[in-house]
């Protein structure tokens, strides 16, 4: 191994810089959530968990976390269902006409989010949709899809055919096929997609804007208004419980990976 | 493996035994949802934005698009939102460009340090992101502060007026878009440089090449699909994006994706909404069939 010029420290060095940059930033959260005070601010004289316990005490926080579970999970479940069915049929066709439905399943990843928001508020008018459960979770269903095709088809790319062809010479019918031959066989990549589309769900605030008011009322929702009201300290402590949960499960899969990494 | 995979999509699949138009009947729910509750709605705002006027533009030639050449206010907020996602893409796709270049070229270790501090960017909400920035930036704020230091000697010097603001400024809303944008130039810029035979650099420096010519002349053409691919990315992102905007620039900064928001929520103009959508929508597709000349798409969703 040559050794390395000045050049390249120079550039490790920058690239740690915008590495800190990512995640630095991030941690100011932290210690606002366990401020004392009413407005947003830095604990002045002790430390509290008073915004953490309004969480669950404050029906406002508590019904909109409630809310967004249900219908992030439902969701979730639905894009789930339909892209592992759209993602395993492409794979089994794999022809021309696969190719345009898996640019079909991908444009709500492409259209940019304020141009379909405005698309789903215009039809959900016609539809008697707007401020619904099932307009959320149709809209939601739609946007997750994507994820889902995406992740299962990688992990259909390496499954030998064979082992289907396997199936059905043995006397398995189709659906027999799909679901114990091919769905056992890609889980990883149908789980990691309702992950995916859990958090776009759960993250989504374009849509929400749009399509739901007063009755709906979702965690980003509440987020939303409470950083422009920019006083209630319990933001910061939904923000310090997600950047917790997300290094948790970031946490698990990369060492999960790792694991596996090493069997091999 | 995966060689075999894709030569046996080229050759049509050797044993097309059964019935594969059943799994037709795999795909019918799944494009059932998509073409009536996605297309069809897009298709509408397309409609509409050729039939219902908005005021005075019934009689104008190119019905509402001519508040695209005439409207004043529209033009303004159209050249700040090009601007501001010209410098975001620009600053983005640099710093990106380094971080990967980095990940590339260092331990597995390192490698997996630098990597999780872009997943976890990645993945967090980008309400949340918006909201740390906020308070940072905020007067006051401790980021604030730290670069009012700076700020302050230049005020001095006679070399900037005022006071410095940060939130809600055009400042503010560029540091929070490269902030979001950055994961998505690392990640496909890492994917691209990975694919880089070293073997071609070691040769380049066997016949001679310093490490900077190697750098310039052989590494930066050879992660040009990657460069391009992620530059378009995040241009595209950047355009029709939302929330960061509209929290960090506070409705002093407003871009496209916002005031079509405002256009329907507060004054109720279909026409313009929908003119605005559309022409958005044409120039994100515009993109992204230049990028897919350029990068194969399906490398960036793995596919392939």
């Amino acid at each position: 191994m040559e050794r390395r010029s000045w050049h390249f420290y120079i550039m490790l060095g920058l690239a740690w810089t915008v590495v800190a940059f990512l995640v630095l930033p991030l941690l100011v959260v932290v210690p606002v959530s366990f401020t004392d005070q009413r407005f947003l601010s830095f604990p002045q004289e002790t430390i509290s968990f008073k915004h953490y316990a309004n969480l669950v005490a404050d029906p406002f926080w508590r019904n909109s976390i409630l809310r967004s579970l249900f219908v992030s999970t439902v969701s979730a479940t639905f894009s789930t269902i339909l892209g592992t069915m759209c993602a395993i049929g492409c794979w089994r066709l794999a022809n021309q006409y696969a190719e345009w439905v898996r640019l079909l399943m991908l444009t709500p990843i492409i259209v940019p989010s304020v141009v379909h928001a405005l698309a789903f508020y215009r039809t959900w008018i016609d539809l008697g949709l707007i401020d619904t459960y099932a307009g959320v979770i149709l809209s939601h269903t739609i946007i997750g899809l994507p994820y889902v095709v995406i992740t299962v088809s990688a992990s259909l790319a390496n499954i030998d055919l064979r082992l289907e062809q396997a199936a059905r010479s043995l006397g398995a019918d189709m659906s027999k096929t799909v679901r114990w031959v091919l769905v056992p066989l890609v889980m990883p990549g149908i789980l990691s997609g309702a992950i995916f589309a859990f958090i776009i769900s759960w993250d989504e605030i374009v849509v929400l804007l749009f399509i739901t008011s007063r009755n709906i009322y979702l965690l980003p929702k509440a987020i939303w208004d409470g950083i422009n009201e920019n006083v209630d300290p319990t933001v910061a402590a939904v923000a310090s419980l997600l950047i917790g949960v997300t290094l948790v499960i970031l946490l698990v899969q990369m060492s999960w990976r790792g694991l596996r990494g090493a069997k091999r | 493996m995966a060689n075999a995979t894709l030569a046996a999509q080229a050759t049509g699949r050797p044993a097309r035994a059964g019935l594969p138009s059943v799994y037709w009947l795999l795909l019918l729910p799944p494009i059932i949802l998509i073409v009536f509750f996605y297309l069809v709605p897009l298709a509408q705002i397309l409609t509409i934005s050729f039939t219902e006027f908005d005021a005075d533009a019934a009689t104008a030639p190119l019905g509402n698009y001519s508040m695209l050449f005439v409207d004043e206010g529209i033009q303004r907020m159209l050249l700040r939102t090009a601007w501001v996602c010209v410098i975001t893409t620009f600053l983005t796709v640099v710093l990106g460009y380094i971080v990967a270049y980095a990940m590339v070229n260092v331990g597995p270790r390192q490698r997996t340090l630098l990597m999780f501090g872009v997943l976890l960017t990645f993945w967090l909400s980008v309400l949340i992101r918006a909201f740390a920035w906020i308070i940072l930036l905020r007067n006051r704020g401790i980021g604030y502060e730290a670069v009012d230091l700076f700020y302050q000697p230049l005020r001095d010097l006679g070399l900037v007026e005022g006071r410095l603001r940060l939130v809600r400024s055009e400042t503010g809303v560029i540091i929070g878009m490269v902030h979001f944008m950055l994961p998505y130039a690392i990640l496909p810029l890492f994917a691209n440089m990975q694919g880089i035979d070293q073997r071609v650099l070691l040769a380049a420096r066997g016949l001679g090449a310093t490490a900077s010519g190697t750098f310039w002349r052989v590494w930066v053409p050879l992660s040009f699909p990657g460069l391009i691919g992620a530059l378009i990315l995040v241009f595209v992102f950047s355009l029709g994006f939302f929330v960061t905007p509209a929290l960090l620039g506070g409705g002093k900064v407003v871009m496209i994706a916002e005031y079509i928001w405002f256009s329907m929520e507060q004054t109720l103009r279909w026409g313009l909404a929908t003119m605005l959508a559309t022409t958005i929508l044409v120039a994100t597709l515009t993109l992204i069939v230049i990028m897919s000349r350029v990068v194969d798409l399906r490398t960036m969703y793995g596919a392939k």
